[in-house]
């Protein structure tokens, strides 16, 4: 098993070694950065993230949801770390566990629990569901349930950003189970060659589905799989906040330079199981137990009070803030209305439809 | 009006979509070979390796940048040199390209243009395949497969127009077909058939390099007194039979010609439709004529079994007209 917190970091090849002082640490150089209100607002998004996943699985047992349901719940602090390094003009790409990369990236919550719900008001008018959130206003390109596929639309994207100099960046999230396929290999030797804007974000919780890493993957440290195409690449603690926000801000910088892509590993861990409905037989409990005594959340949250930057009781009304904002989005899921049959006929798939007069009218 | 080869007339229009900056073609040796079967000849030196992407063998990657590309406002065309190989890019196209826009409540599309090539010569099993009806069965796909110099520019145009993926099926022994093509803004719209030859006792239904053996057929069978109409569907998604059914109504006859296989391909959708909406004026069973039902033999003498042959075509007519 991996050794988690204090994971080491690991560059192929080294760009930057340069880490400060002995006494700084990535929450002091994070605070001198971003001031104490940017750090709460780290953690208000990670607890909205927890807090809304929390909602879904209640309501997926209330069958409010339907379909697969895949939480992030255990793995706040990559997707919130890794995204606060991006702007305006760059762009998100992820798999079906999507929902905190989309709160991270601001989508609007009401708009999540109704995709949730299969109704009108969703991201995607509820034909996507859980897998599939997206907000083109936002860059937000989706999250994809066929495993890996998604780097290459990332890549092209990427390629899209290059060609029309936007100077935006492609980041693109997948887990360590994505990493065996072709598409994996196919997206990263793009990438490289063509030296396209992309940060390739492997979440590596250890566990593809129920297959161990010992199990699914020749090589266990994923961010070696970079050097067959020479590609910068480090291995960092996905479970810190401020640590990746640090390490993915260099690979960010990197990537917008122009120098080509890189490939992070973060380490992390779902407390949950791969779906709601996963009965997790391929490991203890103690072992769950285990990684949620390290809780990314409430060791952020512990760490903002210890050191000052909120109080007790103010994150506490932040934590109230956030549970009648899950709360709200619940009620306005609840009250929206569904999607009409129009989803159903040519204009519902086509952009441009061309219903001829020969396809029976009872047939769509 | 000018005489192009097919061949002409893509690079016409190739050359006309490449007006777009938005544009650029990704490919496997369309640049530096200098273009597989001579369509993208001279584009790299025109137009610079920007924009004529020889890209790695990995038709996965080359689709799914495409799709990317295009979902973030390029108007990309993708190369796959062979249909054969475009099933290495199938869960770009068919969980991608044709799903993004409904799966994501209409929020983006994939202006998409997939370039691709049926064709067999001698090349046996794995490079001699078609699959017309894989593609035509995804719905959010637009499939079009011209026959006619003029409708390869005319319809490439309308699909660089489209908002839509698009799959573009060529054919590697149509290339040096001529015909006339219209000077320059000519579109022909996607999902429109077109009748191809007129005729009065029988309906052959077809398409793409099928048109033009059947137009070989009708002219063997005038001399008997025979009158074939024939029907071009130059698009099979969204397929527009409604030419193709008129026709019937009048003839009350109709053999299907595709190069594909028969079971479950493109002949079978084409045949149904016309017993469906036209059973009424059927006066004999509907006759198909399509590759025989065997992965394609190296052997000359039985690959020419295997294919369509003008030879085929007249005697399925025949058969249904009750002749010998």
């Amino acid at each position: 098993m991996q050794k988690r917190r204090g994971a080491t970091q690991a560059e192929v090849p080294a760009a930057s070694s340069l880490r400060s002082t002995m006494t700084s640490t990535p929450f002091s150089r994070a605070r001198d950065q971003l001031g104490d209100a940017q750090l709460v607002e780290l953690y208000r998004q990670m607890m909205l993230i927890r807090r809304f996943e929390e909602k879904c699985q209640e309501m997926y047992t209330r069958a409010k949801i339907g379909g697969f349901l895949h939480l992030y719940v255990g793995e706040e602090a990559t997707g919130v770390g890794a995204i606060s390094n991006l702007q305006s003009q760059d762009h998100i790409f992820t798999h079906y566990r999507d929902h905190g990369h989309a709160i991270a990236r601001g989508l609007n919550i009401d708009e999540l629990m109704a995709e949730l719900f299969g109704k009108d008001t969703g991201t995607s008018h509820g034909m996507g569901g859980s897998m599939h959130f997206a907000d083109i206003t936002k860059n937000f390109w989706g999250g994809y349930a066929i495993v890996g596929s998604h780097l290459l639309l990332a890549a092209g994207v990427a390629l899209a950003c290059q060609m029309q100099k936007t100077n935006g960046v492609v980041m693109v999230f997948f887990g360590d189970g994505a990493t065996n396929g072709g598409e994996f290999y196919e997206s990263l030797n793009f990438a490289q060659l063509w030296k396209l804007p992309v940060v390739f974000v492997c979440e590596n919780n250890l566990y593809a589905m129920g297959t161990p890493i010992e199990v699914h993957s020749s090589v266990k440290e994923i961010y070696r799989k970079a050097s067959a195409f020479d590609m910068k690449a480090m291995r960092i603690d996905g479970n810190d906040v401020l640590t990746v926000r640090e390490q993915v801000a260099e690979a960010v910088e990197y990537a917008r330079s122009g120098q080509g892509p890189v490939l992070v590993e973060a380490m992390t861990y779902r407390f949950r199981g791969h779906s709601a409905q996963d009965t997790q037989k391929y490991r203890s409990k103690e072992d769950v137990e285990q990684h949620r005594s390290n809780d990314p959340v409430l060791i952020f949250r512990k760490e903002l009070i210890d050191a000052g930057v909120s109080s007790a009781a103010d994150i506490d009304a932040l934590d109230a803030v956030i549970d009648e904002q899950v709360e709200a989005s619940v009620r306005f899921a609840d009250e929206s209305p569904v999607p009409g049959n129009e989803w159903l006929t040519d204009s519902g798939i086509y952009a441009a439809p061309l219903a001829t007069a020969t396809v029976d009218p009872d047939l769509v | 009006m000018p005489v192009l080869t097919v061949r002409e007339a893509l690079q016409q229009a190739l050359h006309e979509a490449m007006a777009d900056e938005r544009t650029f073609i990704i490919g496997e040796d369309i640049g530096h070979y200098g273009s597989t079967y001579g369509v993208t000849a001279g584009f790299l030196e025109k137009y610079g390796p920007e924009r004529i992407r020889d890209a790695p063998i990995a038709e996965a990657g080359i689709v799914g940048l495409a799709v990317g590309a295009a979902m973030a406002g390029m108007r990309p065309i993708a190369e796959i040199m062979s249909v054969n190989f475009s099933l290495l890019a199938f869960d770009m196209i068919i969980n991608h390209a044709a799903k993004i826009y409904s799966m994501f409540g209409g929020k983006f599309s994939v202006p998409l243009v997939m370039r691709t090539t049926n064709g067999w010569t001698q090349l046996s099993a794995t490079h001699s395949q078609t699959f017309d009806s894989m593609f035509a069965h995804i719905p959010g796909l637009k499939v079009v497969a011209p026959a006619t110099p003029a409708d390869m520019k005319g319809l490439f145009r309308a699909a660089m127009a489209d908002p839509d993926p698009v799959i573009f099926i060529e054919h590697t022994l149509m290339y040096g077909i001529k015909g006339e093509v219209p000077d320059g803004d000519y579109i022909v719209p996607i999902g429109k058939s077109v009748l191809a030859r007129e005729g009065r006792h029988i309906t052959v239904v077809t398409y793409s390099r099928m048109v033009h053996l059947s137009l070989q057929a009708a002219d063997i069978l005038a001399k008997e007194g025979i009158e074939v109409e024939i029907v071009d569907l130059r698009t099979l998604r969204p397929l527009d039979m409604s030419i193709a059914l008129e026709s019937f109504k009048k003839t009350n006859r109709a053999v299907v010609v595709t190069e594909d296989w028969q079971s479950y391909g493109t002949s079978a959708e084409i045949a149904t439709r016309l017993y469906e909406q036209g059973f009424d004026y059927l006066d004999a069973p509907i006759q198909r004529v399509n590759f025989r039902e065997v992965p394609m033999p190296y052997a000359k003498n039985l690959e020419q079994q295997v294919v369509v042959t003008t030879d085929r075509i007249v005697a399925a007519i025949k058969k249904v007209l009750n002749r010998s």
